[in-house]
């Protein structure tokens, strides 16, 4: 994820359609422009593909959380039930595995989803104080590409022509991203 | 207008020294002979709009009685609550042949409430039933309240509340004396509280970018500084559009398997047991289709109110409630052939205590609530076959409201006419709510609509970011 600070200079534009914002993006990357990040009302599916977003990893996350949730939870009840304090309950074996298996699937379960919620957040820096800045009106109908001007090469005429040729109704240059 | 992007060509520059790029932008998932999902040819701003300014203004006369209403039942509940704890399990009709009846029923009912709520909101989304977006905030909500009430059950029941911290497995100084894995009534306590968690955060993620929209939008200082803390800072970007999106099909993947787990292991309750009319393999997958059934009418019921009451009938269509009563139908056939299968199997297996527990249901004392429970659960929903009945309010509503009383009653039945005349029959017995456990039911309700009420007022009633992306369902 590009740290956002390093953002120094930006140009944002504008867009009313998902179909304009998609097109345009794929446009500026294939261009050379260096798209910094996309703001949408609402997920624009296309859109990893547009600005060539690799997939999400965190679904590894969530399968090896699930594995560690499996291994306590089995873990857990053998070494309670058959170990530490073993105790006949109705003369069942104390190791009696296919009863352990509920609370293992729960406990997968339960770590799977905890720790991928969680990391979720972390990445993508999300908690309670934070005060990130929101383009206006993104959370509400508009569609905003952001091109970092990485270097001096950043040719803003190509950018302006580019973001008009595919019906972007407001461009925004600026200095600090944050 | 979801669309997808295909590369098929690089950037070329032409003589002029502009550069150029083709695309293809392929519409794959929607169709013209779709009908639109919301109606009233909404733009991205109107959604917002609609969804938000039903939190701003002060809540109307209708919500306050709605409110105070459902708070006395609530009172009713803490009331019977305190009497059953201060006093004792004895001010409950139980006895010594019937020693569950009306707080398990209770328990089970609500339970099968919740399902509906996890049904729409991760079943429907892997199978990308587009409709959901318009009912499964207000279905998870429901989901976890319900679930809310249904814990409120066991706990009460153990007499002493305050230490119902005992069924977890932690090292304490009897011992370490340590739970017992091998009951299903602790396998109940992982599944509730791991369906408990996961609804919560399934329905929390769901709700952030809306929050957002919330936060951007309000006038007033105490709702903008609650949803600026709950909303995480977030922007939009699709950088975490990407995350959010792959840990919400995460979520959904690991929330059905856990649905049909949870009521599979609350029939267990009763499947692992030696009774008669309890002991049976056809439990998991009977009850889970039941507890759907019983959350769809659920879900059917509050909202009808909701829509009508909130003036949502462009957002939750006539079309959302024909679907919801197609999935009505559906799992309430499965009910039916499942009472019709514990017959047969009853009196094929050729037990004498079987056959003696089918005939006693339906020809016994409780054959009165056996017969409400089978036209309820079994006949009501057939009606459904008939597109006139599937498509008008008033219709949807009653039936809505018999089904709910059908399925409190199959708990009723399957758990109160199985105990009730045991092996011995010096030891029969009936069973009778006394005037707590009813106050205990009623007070569960206003629970439910205490909070429910309380969820329609702070948070958007519906998902805007899934809405929008549905808007173009029907366009291209």
């Amino acid at each position: 994820m590009p740290n956002i600070e390093s953002a120094k200079r930006f140009t944002a534009a504008f867009f009313e359609r998902e179909e304009d914002l998609i097109a345009g993006a794929a446009e500026a990357r294939l261009a050379g422009f260096e798209v910094y990040d996309v703001y949408t009302p609402y997920p624009v599916h296309g859109m990893d593909r547009a600005v060539a977003l690799p997939p999400s990893r965190l679904t590894w996350i969530a399968l090896l959380a699930g594995a560690l949730g499996l291994v306590f939870g089995l873990t857990l009840q053998v070494w309670t039930s058959a170990y530490d304090w073993p105790l006949n309950v109705g003369g069942k074996p104390f190791n009696s595995f296919p009863l352990f298996i509920p609370v293992t699937f729960e406990l997968t379960v339960l770590f799977s989803g905890l720790i991928a919620i969680g990391v979720l957040f972390a990445r993508n820096r999300m908690w309670l104080f934070s005060k990130r800045r929101v383009f206006e009106r993104v959370t509400d109908d508009r569609f905003v590409l952001v091109l970092k001007q990485s270097d001096a090469s950043f040719d803003i005429d190509k950018a302006q022509r580019l973001f008009s040729r595919h019906h972007a109704i407001d461009v925004v240059e600026g200095d600090q991203f944050v | 207008m979801a669309v997808s992007v295909r590369e098929v060509g690089r950037v070329e520059i032409n003589e002029t020294g502009q550069q150029t790029a083709s695309f293809e932008i392929a519409h794959p998932v929607y169709s013209k002979l779709r009908s639109p999902l919301i109606l009233g040819h909404k733009s991205y701003a109107d959604v917002t709009r609609d969804i938000c300014q039903l939190l701003d203004p002060k809540p109307g006369r209708g919500w306050w009685i709605s409110f105070s209403v459902s708070l006395v039942l609530l009172v009713i509940g803490v009331v019977a609550a305190v009497h059953t704890v201060t006093t004792g399990i004895g001010t409950w009709g139980l006895n010594k042949t019937v020693g569950w009846a009306f707080g398990i029923t209770n328990f089970v009912f609500w339970i099968g409430i919740g399902h509906a709520g996890t049904f729409i909101s991760a079943i429907l989304f892997l199978f990308n039933q587009k409709w959901r977006t318009s009912v499964n905030r207000s279905a998870e909500a429901m989901t976890l309240i319900a679930v809310m009430c249904a814990g409120l059950f066991p706990i009460i029941h153990m007499g002493r509340p305050w230490l119902f911290y005992w069924v977890l497995p932690y090292p304490n100084t009897r011992g370490t004396l340590w739970v017992n894995f091998r009951s299903p009534l602790l396998w109940d306590f992982f599944a509730i509280s791991t369906y408990f968690t996961i609804s919560a955060v399934f329905w929390y993620l769901g709700l952030v970018p809306d929050l957002a929209t919330a936060r951007d939008r309000t006038k007033s200082k105490l709702r903008q500084t609650l949803y600026r803390a709950m909303s995480l800072g977030w922007n939009g970007s699709n950088r975490t559009w990407s995350r959010y999106e792959t840990v919400y099909t995460v979520l959904a993947a690991l929330a059905t398997p856990l649905v049909l787990s949870v009521h599979s292991i609350v029939s267990f309750d009763f499947a692992t047991s030696l009774i008669p009319g309890w002991h049976s393999t056809i439990f998991p997958p009977y009850f889970v289709a039941g507890a759907v059934f019983s959350g769809f009418a659920m879900v059917m019921t509050l909202m009808i109110l909701v829509r009508k009451l909130m003036h949502l009938e462009d957002y939750i269509t006539a079309q959302h409630l024909e679907n919801m009563c197609k999935v009505a139908l559906l799992t309430g056939s499965i009910v039916g052939l499942a009472y019709v299968t514990e017959i047969f199997i009853g009196v094929y297996s050729g037990n004498p205590n079987e056959i003696f527990v089918i005939i006693n249901r339906g020809l016994g004392p409780y054959a009165w609530a056996y017969w409400i429970m089978f036209s309820c659960n079994a006949l009501v929903p057939q009606l459904f076959w008939f597109k006139k009945l599937r498509t008008s309010i008033p219709a949807i509503f009653t039936l809505s409201i018999l089904i709910n009383v059908g399925m409190w009653f199959e708990r009723f039945v399957i758990i109160v006419t199985s105990l009730h005349r045991d092996f011995l029959p010096s030891s029969w017995a009936m069973y009778t709510p006394t005037i707590t456990e009813v106050g205990l039911l009623v007070g569960s309700f206003g629970l439910f609509f205490t909070a429910f009420l309380i969820f329609l007022r702070l948070f958007p009633v519906i998902s805007i970011n899934e809405v929008k992306g549905v808007l173009g369902y029907a366009k291209h």
